[in-house]
């Protein structure tokens, strides 16, 4: 037997009105951020959905994620039509007969994020690199997303 | 049943996302979410950490609590941030650990931002046949 995504077990004293802030609350949480902030275990959003950050310089977008525990065969990472599609999959631990699962915070199973690029991208230069559990991806943004000085004639 | 109630005893999770007081500042700290299983001859745990590494790494044993520390890399990135869903904050959770764990064999690796600890059994809980004289 295992457990799947082990709720936090609810508290002893149970207060009717407690639960209606706390749902005031999450529906709050669910227009404010609509995509999942990676740690708290909302019931809107069953699955896992790796946080993923965005930078940008003058050459390049840069995107982050968080997966830790992966070899990066089980990443698949790709760009179509100015959206990075990044995907892949976590198999669950091999349960041998001997062990048993106490406590399962963490999530397997598929994942997947896409994210629309602000700018278009050279798609052939894409880079990724997989350290201690975060995924970079540098995407060269093409020449003319390239912020440009225009010369001033002043005759 | 006594078996979840040992379970109990042996993990508590003292510090979600919690802060810690030192030298009068205090630091917010995110808590790693963790796995645990049990084996024949030990526990493991294990933590997701994602951005540390064996530098930032702190594993701290005092008496029966076992405190996970993980400082995360700095950020390498020296770019404008448009979007950010990760949290910048370092990582830290205690655990009360059973006296059943023999604390002298502890040991710990950490890779691709996962922390595992292996936490062995004491000998004398380990189920043991006893011979049965004549």
């Amino acid at each position: 037997m295992r457990l799947l995504n082990f709720q936090k077990p609810e508290r002893s004293v149970w207060s009717p009105l407690e639960q209606l802030l706390t749902l005031r609350e999450e529906v709050h949480r669910l227009f404010e951020s609509p995509l999942n902030d990676g740690q708290r275990t909302t019931e809107f959003f069953d699955g896992w959905t790796p946080a993923v950050d965005l930078y940008e310089d003058k050459e390049n977008l840069f995107v982050k994620v968080e997966l830790p525990g992966l070899k990066k065969e089980e990443i698949e990472v790709s760009v179509h039509d100015g959206t990075l599609s990044i995907s892949g999959e976590r198999k669950a631990a091999e349960s041998d007969s001997s062990s048993q699962t106490f406590r399962s915070e963490r999530f397997f199973g598929r994942f997947h994020r896409a994210l629309a690029l602000p700018k278009p991208v050279a798609v052939d230069n894409i880079k990724a690199s997989y350290k201690d559990g975060i995924l970079t991806v540098t995407l060269p943004k093409t020449e003319e997303a390239k912020p440009k000085q225009i010369e001033i004639n002043v005759s | 049943m006594t078996r979840q109630l040992h379970f109990l005893y042996m993990v508590t999770n003292t510090n979600q996302s919690g802060a810690s007081k030192q030298n009068g500042r205090t630091t917010e700290y995110s808590s790693p979410t963790v796995d645990l299983s049990e084996s024949k001859d030990a526990y493991l745990l294990e933590a997701e950490m994602p951005g540390v590494n064996r530098e930032g790494l702190e594993v701290l044993l005092e008496n029966n609590e076992l405190t996970i520390v993980g400082h995360r890399q700095p950020e390498n990135i020296n770019a404008e941030l448009l979007y950010r869903e990760s949290k910048p904050r370092d990582f830290r959770r205690v655990f009360l650990l059973d006296p059943s764990i023999d604390t002298k064999r502890i040991s710990a690796q950490i890779d691709q931002g996962v922390l595992k600890l292996n936490l062995p059994k004491a000998e004398r809980v380990k189920p043991r046949k006893i011979e049965v004289a004549d």
